[in-house]
C-alpha cells in the first residue's frame, strides 16, 4: 500500500516484475482504481491482463492485489472464507513467489486482504483494503444479457428492472429468492453487485471502514467502494432485507452470528455447521471456546491427499 | 468425523507431481524433442502461435508439449508468457500482395495472374488412414519437385476486381488509410467494435467458435453469399518503422494465411451494387480458420452495409464477447472451484420454500377436507 514508488526500481528479482506485472500495467490499473474510488459502485473499465491463472479463477482480484501490493504489505487471501481453499493457496503462493511480502491467516494482521465469496468476520480496519474476486460484475447481466444496455441503464439510474425481479420473487414465493450476490445500491446512486458473498455479508459493507476494491479481470471491470460509505441492500418497506440465520452455533467454536458452512459427516443425515471463516474459528478455539463437537485439534492434521 | 481440512498445499504439489510424470508418459518411449512438434506437428504449432497471438514455432512447441497436446491449454500458456513481454511499437500493415506464395487458389477464377498454385494441402487427399505412417522409422516421403520462386509479386484476386470498381476498397471512402488502428490488448473492449477491433478479435478467437458462426451464416443464419476469392499461404516480411532512422527495417519473415471471401451486395442508398469483403488472416497454414473468420467479419458489417441483422453471427456483441477459448475455458472450467458459501446459502433457501409448499399443501388439503364436510 505505502511502498508502490519503490516497486518499480528494485523490480526483477526472477524473471519477473515485483508482483508479476509491469509498472505500466499497474499504472493503468491504478488509474481505474482511482477513478472507481471517485464514483463509489461504477464499474471502470480496464484493459485487463492475461494472467498465468485461469479467468474465472481470480485473475480480477490477482491484478488489483498486484498493482496496490508493496514490500511492507501482508497478504491475506480466501475462498468461502477460508485461507487453505487450493484456491486461496495457490494465489497466495502466486505472490509469495512473485513479490515476496509477508502472508497470513490472520484477519488482523494482513493489510491487505484477497477474497472470493466472504468478507471476514472480524471489522475490518481503516488500514486494510480488502479485494473481491468478481465473476460477473454487471448486476443487471441476468435481468439483461447486452452491455450496452446495461451500460446505458446505469447512466439513467434505471434500476426498475431489478425491482421487478426482486418483486416477483416476493409474489412468487413470498419473499425475495436471491441469497448470494445480493444487489446493494452505493453511496445512493449506483446498483452494484457485492460479487458472490452470501447475503449475510451485506450488512458488513455498509459504512466499513476499510476500503473495498472489486476486481473482475475477464469482463475487465475495476470498481470501488470507499470506507464509510452508504451500502443498502435492495428492498421494500414491507419486505426488508434479512440475511440468513443459523439455528445453531458453530460445532467446533460455539460463535453465534456467523456464516456456517454445512459439512456432512455420513450417508444417514448427520452433518454438522462449523464456521466459514476459518480464521474466526481458530482465534475462537485458540481463546478457549468451544462448541458441541469440541476436542477437535487446533490446525488439523493434513487430511486432503 | 469431520477435520478441518487443511493441507491445499500439499495436495496441490502432489497434484502437480503426478500431472508432470503423466505428461512424460511411459519413461521407455523417448521424450518429444521441440523440433520434432515444430516440424512434424506443424499446424498445431500455427493454431497455438495464431490463438495465441504470437509468433514463435519453438515456444508454441514448448507450451504444446508441456500442455500435453491440449491446444486451448498450450494457447494459454502463451497468451500469459505474451502479455509479460515489453513492446517497442506496432509493425507497417503487412504486404500480403508481396508474399512468397507457397499455395494460392481461387474459386472465383479459372486462371488469373500468377496461376492457381495447390501447394502442401489436405484438399483432394484421399481420407485414408495410412499404415505406412504407423511403421517407427519408415521410408521417408520422396523430394516434391519445386518450382523457382515467381520474381513477381502476385497481384490479389481482390485487386483485379478493384480496377474494375467492382468490389468495394479496401478502405471505405472518406477513412485514411493509417488512422490509429485499436489493440484490445491494451484497451477493453467496447460497442459498438470498429473492423479493426473485431478483426483482431477474430484473428484471436477460437477457430471451433468462428468455424461454426462461419457455417451458420451458410445456413441461412445471417447469409453472405460468398465465394473463396482467395486463399493465399506463403512468407511475407514484417516491417517497423524505426523513428530514429526515419524508415522502416525489416524485422523478419513470418508464415501467415490470407483469405479474402468475395459477398454479393445489392446496394443502397449510400453504395453503389458492388462486391463486399471479408477479410481473414491468420498466422501459418491455417485455412479453416481463416476462411470461417473471413465469413464472420463480413457477417459482422451487416449493420455497416444495412442489412437485415439478428443473426448470431451478426451479433457484434455476442460475437466478441464469446470467441476467445481463454476467456471462455476459465470461467466454464471456474465452476470446479468451490462455490460451498454459495451453494449453502441455496439449500437453506431451497429448505425454507420446501417447507413453505409443505405447510400450504397441508392447509390446502385440510380445507378442501372441511369444505366436503
Amino acid at each position: 500500500m505505502n511502498a508502490q514508488a519503490d516497486t518499480a526500481t528494485q523490480a526483477g528479482e526472477g524473471e519477473y516484475n515485483f508482483a508479476y506485472l509491469d509498472e505500466q500495467t499497474k499504472r493503468m490499473i491504478r488509474r481505474a482504481i482511482l477513478k472507481a474510488i471517485a464514483v463509489p459502485g461504477y464499474q471502470v473499465p480496464f484493459a485487463s491482463r492475461e494472467m498465468p491463472m485461469p479467468y474465472g479463477w481470480g485473475t480480477g482480484g490477482v491484478q488489483v492485489t498486484a498493482s496496490i501490493l508493496g514490500r511492507d504489505d501482508v497478504l491475506k487471501v480466501i475462498d468461502q472464507g477460508s485461507d487453505d481453499t487450493t484456491n486461496a493457496v495457490s494465489i497466495r503462493a502466486f505472490f509469495e513467489k512473485t513479490a515476496q511480502v509477508a502472508t497470513t491467516t490472520r484477519t488482523d494482521e494482513a493489510t491487505i486482504i484477497q477474497t472470493r465469496h466472504r468478507i471476514p468476520e472480524k471489522a475490518l480496519k481503516e488500514d486494510q483494503i480488502i479485494v473481491y474476486q468478481v465473476p460477473i460484475p454487471e448486476p443487471l447481466r441476468f435481468l439483461e444479457p447486452r452491455e450496452t444496455e446495461t451500460r446505458k441503464m446505469h447512466a439513467l439510474a434505471e434500476y426498475g428492472l431489478m425491482h421487478v425481479k426482486l418483486y416477483e420473487d416476493i409474489a412468487r414465493h413470498g419473499h425475495i429468492a436471491t441469497t448470494y450476490a445480493y444487489p446493494v445500491k452505493v453511496d445512493g446512486r449506483y446498483v452494484m453487485d457485492p460479487s458472490p458473498t452470501p447475503k449475510f455479508d451485506n450488512p458488513k459493507m455498509h459504512e466499513m471502514d476499510a476500503l473495498q476494491l472489486f476486481g473482475a479481470g475477464r469482463e475487465k471491470r475495476i470498481y470501488a467502494i470507499p470506507p464509510h460509505t452508504a451500502v443498502e441492500s435492495l428492498d421494500f418497506e414491507d419486505y426488508p432485507f434479512e440475511i440468513q440465520k443459523f439455528d445453531r452455533p458453530c460445532a467446533i467454536c460455539g460463535a453465534e452470528n456467523v456464516y456456517l458452512d454445512e459439512v456432512v459427516l455420513d450417508d444417514r443425515g448427520g452433518r454438522m455447521f462449523v464456521c466459514s471463516d476459518t480464521d474466526h474459528c481458530e482465534e475462537r478455539r485458540a481463546a478457549g471456546h468451544t462448541g458441541e463437537a469440541g476436542g477437535i485439534p487446533l490446525k488439523g492434521e493434513e487430511t486432503a491427499r | 468425523m469431520y477435520v478441518a481440512v487443511k493441507g491445499g498445499e500439499k495436495a496441490i504439489r502432489n497434484a502437480h507431481r503426478l500431472l508432470a510424470h503423466e505428461r512424460r508418459g511411459d519413461r521407455a518411449v523417448p521424450d518429444l524433442t521441440l523440433a520434432q512438434i515444430v516440424e512434424q506437428m506443424a499446424l498445431s504449432v500455427a493454431r497455438v502461435m495464431a490463438e495465441g497471438s504470437l509468433y514463435d514455432m519453438e515456444l508454441a512447441a514448448l507450451a504444446i508439449k508441456q500442455a500435453r497436446g491440449d491446444l486451448i491449454e498450450a494457447i494459454f500458456l502463451i497468451r500469459a508468457y505474451r502479455t509479460t513481454l515489453p513492446r517497442f511499437g506496432y509493425s507497417e500493415p503487412l504486404d500480403t500482395a508481396k508474399m512468397r506464395v507457397r499455395r494460392r487458389i481461387s474459386a472465383t477464377y479459372k486462371d488469373l495472374p500468377g496461376g492457381q498454385l495447390l501447394g502442401p494441402t489436405f484438399d483432394y487427399t484421399h481420407r485414408l488412414l495410412d499404415f505406412k505412417l504407423a511403421a517407427e522409422g519408415g521410408e521417408a516421403p520422396g523430394t516434391p519437385e519445386l518450382a523457382e520462386a515467381a520474381e513477381e509479386d502476385m497481384p490479389r484476386v481482390t485487386d483485379l476486381l478493384g480496377h474494375e470498381g467492382l468490389i468495394e476498397p479496401d478502405v471505405p471512402e472518406g477513412e485514411i488509410e493509417d488512422s490509429e488502428t485499436g489493440d484490445l490488448t491494451r484497451e477493453p473492449l467496447s460497442f459498438p467494435a470498429g473492423r479493426d477491433i473485431r478483426l483482431q478479435n477474430l484473428a484471436r478467437g477460437d477457430e471451433g467458435f468462428l468455424l461454426a458462426l462461419g457455417y451458420s451464416t451458410q445456413r441461412g443464419f445471417g447469409r453472405t453469399h460468398p465465394f473463396a476469392g482467395e486463399i493465399r499461404l506463403g512468407e511475407v516480411e514484417v516491417e517497423f518503422f524505426a523513428e530514429e532512422l526515419g524508415f522502416a527495417v525489416p524485422l523478419g519473415r513470418i508464415s501467415v494465411t490470407e483469405c479474402q471471401m468475395i459477398n454479393q451486395f445489392q446496394g443502397s442508398a449510400k453504395a453503389p451494387p458492388q462486391f463486399s469483403r471479408g477479410y481473414g488472416l491468420v498466422f501459418g497454414q491455417g485455412e479453416r480458420k481463416a476462411m470461417s473468420m473471413a465469413l464472420v467479419d463480413r457477417a459482422l458489417r451487416s449493420r455497416e452495409l444495412g442489412e437485415e441483422g439478428g443473426a448470431p453471427a451478426q451479433d457484434e456483441e455476442f460475437v466478441l464477447s464469446h470467441s476467445d477459448n481463454v476467456q471462455a475455458t476459465g470461467f466454464v472450467e471456474h465452476l470446479k472451484l468451490p462455490h460451498y458459501v454459495d451453494f449453502q446459502a441455496e439449500l437453506a433457501l431451497v429448505r425454507q420454500m420446501r417447507r413453505e409448499w409443505e405447510e400450504r399443501n397441508r392447509k390446502d388439503k385440510a380445507d378442501a377436507q372441511e369444505a366436503a364436510e
